[in-house]
């Protein structure tokens, strides 16, 4: 959590152990048609298959938030004050009178949002930090290590909560926070993977060729890194969700009045538990099956991508 | 060895000083200026004067420029002296962090505890067992254990305590030499909370270390001597199996810290990561930076130590 995710870190400690044997030469097999990819890929993987529905699920109920909920998120009706779960309001009511479920609903939309934009910009930093580390290496990867050093000092929760407390709570603060957090963590796994790129054949001879520094970076380099990127997108994804919910949770995340899983829970929520138990079961079960979704994907797409990885955990 | 702690040494220095440099940056600069915070009073719309901005900015020093603040802070902080809560006045702020600092490190441990007695006979089992349902049921415990935010656990673990035994949260904290057992009673429920997503880490790792360790040559040795299957995984497995799942929880130290933050503000524990929350809530910034400089200085320290202690338990290590 609050969290970290183990499985990057578990990921970084292979990725610098000892060099692997030159690999076997393997018969291509014979190409397979979409359907086939899938069919593969849900018997193989059933837990995988299981957490990319999820997710699948997931985005289509952010997208069609307002199809979906049947109440307004922020509307405060005095009969559904602490009402329990029912026909007119599927998961009961809250505190303010306003309907768990179209705020359930919302709140997708918010999970969703800082998961992939604070995700995506935090592994793309972390990435252009980690290639241009490599490549020039000596002194610059000596220094920007050290600065990678000192941010991975920082638990992830301790440092978005600093980030949180000089910017103030907002959406985009949070966003901000937290692609700021996932930048070292990245940079150092992909750092790992580029030092061994660095020492193949295709990037000598693109150099023999003459190729400039950009055009080797970007068409030798990074192309090379990208399923081990796509995994580290899933986990942090789904550790931004966690994440973005606990600073909400904490009241540091986003402001009150928005339908965040995080912010559901905090507050009243938690002070009458023994009153209305449902207000914090919902969000809880919410995010709990959204973060497992990300996470067993994230495990099946390293596997599926990254062969070498495999038997990790 | 000597080269390595060399090395390990000379590369902690400039990491250690950049840590500081970063607090300062985030919680002292981005802010803006701490008089203006300190003479708008906690709800931001105080009358003040020019006058006693000019002296208040004097007295606090930020009418200097700001690397000479920078060695100010970092000189005092040397010494000891965190600087003084910007809205109790007089209030030490070291005074404060070390009060909280023995409930938050009592946690963290009774939580480590009860996290790595149940999280390694269940990642040993699981290793023995390997591809049973047993094994299976332990995975996904354990990547559930992941996914579960931990305050919802929090959350929930109030619930059933509320619904079972009529429990309230305590209001007043005891320390263990005051009272243990009433000590014990107010952590034990927090720490079990705070331990799930450690429990399911230390299973995982123990697990997969156990499996490496089960393919190793001596293992087959041991059990065409005839030992017993009980001494074969007891004396010979687990026993190698152990250093890297006592490193890398060590490593995970950090998310313990941001596991407490979260508890303790669930079950007001009065420890170091309530102290942070409320005084965020406060802007009380002096509180927060001693609070996160001495976390990632821990941290580093931390770090360094299991680092040392793996490059001279494992040679191999100190060569890479």
């Amino acid at each position: 959590m609050a969290q970290e995710q183990g499985t990057p870190e578990a990921l970084a400690g292979r990725a610098t152990g000892p060099a692997l044997p030159p690999p076997p030469v393997f018969v291509l097999p014979p190409k397979r048609t979409m359907r086939q990819h899938l069919l593969f890929f849900v018997t193989r993987k059933p837990l995988g298959a299981f957490g990319a529905s999820v997710a699948f699920v997931l985005v289509l109920v952010a997208v069609f938030a307002r199809l979906i909920a049947n109440h307004d998120p922020f509307d405060t009706s005095v009969h559904a004050i602490w009402i329990a779960p029912g026909a007119e309001y599927y998961l009961g009511g809250d505190n303010l009178g306003r309907d768990v479920f179209s705020r359930l609903v919302y709140g997708a939309r918010i999970s969703l949002f800082v998961g992939i934009v604070a995700s995506f910009v935090g592994c793309t930093i972390g990435m252009a930090v980690g290639v241009a580390s490599v490549h020039f290496g000596g002194k610059t990867d000596l220094i920007v290590q050290r600065f990678i050093d000192a941010l991975i000092a920082f638990p992830t929760l301790i440092l978005a909560i600093a980030i949180m407390a000089a910017l103030g709570a907002s959406l985009l603060n949070v966003v901000i926070a937290l692609s700021i957090v996932y930048v070292p963590s990245t940079a150092r796994i992909m750092r790992a993977q580029f030092l061994a790129i660095k020492e193949m054949d295709y990037v000598l001879s693109a150099r023999a060729a003459g190729a400039g520094a950009g055009r080797i970076m970007m068409k030798h380099m990074i192309p090379n890194a990208f399923s081990l990127y796509l995994v580290i997108f899933t986990f942090h994804l789904g550790g931004a969700i966690i994440a973005e919910a606990s600073l909400s949770f904490l009241g540091v995340g986003t402001p009150i009045d928005v339908p965040s899983w995080g912010g559901m829970l905090s507050g009243a929520t938690s002070q009458y538990i023994g009153l209305a138990p449902w207000l914090a079961v919902f969000p809880g079960l919410a995010i709990a099956l959204v973060v497992f979704s990300w996470n067993v994907l994230g495990d099946a797409l390293r596997d599926v991508l990254d062969p070498r990885l495999r038997g990790t955990n | 060895m000597r080269t390595y702690v060399i090395k390990r040494g000379l590369l902690f220095i400039p990491t250690l000083i950049i840590v500081t440099v970063l607090v300062f940056g985030i919680l002292r600069i981005i802010p803006g200026d701490p008089a203006l915070l300190i003479l708008g009073g906690e709800e931001g719309d105080d009358d003040f004067t020019q006058e006693q901005l000019a002296d208040l900015r004097a007295k606090l020093g930020t009418d200097k420029p700001i690397y000479v603040q920078y060695m100010v802070w970092v000189g005092k902080m040397l010494k000891g002296d965190f600087g003084t809560s910007y809205f109790y006045e007089g209030d030490q702020v070291i005074d404060d962090v070390l009060a909280r600092l023995p409930v938050t490190v009592e946690l963290g441990l009774l939580a480590l505890v009860m996290a790595s007695g149940v999280a390694i006979p269940m990642g040993v089992i699981s290793a023995i067992k390997q591809d049973t349902i047993g094994d299976y049921a332990t995975r996904v415990i354990t990547i559930a254990g992941i996914a579960l935010p931990n305050f919802w656990v929090a959350v929930m673990t109030i619930f059933f305590l509320i619904l079972f035994f009529k429990w309230a949260p305590p209001l007043d904290y005891a320390t263990p030499w005051e009272d243990p057992w009433r000590n014990f009673q107010q952590l034990i429920f927090p720490a079990f909370a705070l331990g799930t997503s450690n429990m399911a880490f230390i299973a995982r790792i123990t697990r997969s270390a156990m499996l490496e360790v089960l393919h190793e040559d001596y293992i087959r040795t041991a059990r065409s001597k005839g030992l017993k299957e009980v001494t074969v995984i007891g004396r010979h497995a687990l026993r190698n199996a152990l250093l890297p799942v006592v490193t890398l929880t060590g490593y995970e130290f950090g998310r313990l810290i941001s596991g407490t933050v979260i508890i303790e503000v669930i079950f007001l524990v009065p420890g170091m990561g309530r102290l942070l929350i409320t005084s965020i809530t406060q802007r009380d910034f002096p509180i927060i930076q001693a609070i996160i400089v001495l976390i990632a200085v821990v941290v580093l320290v931390l770090n360094l130590l299991l680092d040392l202690t793996y490059g001279w338990l494992n040679p191999r290590i100190r060569y890479n």
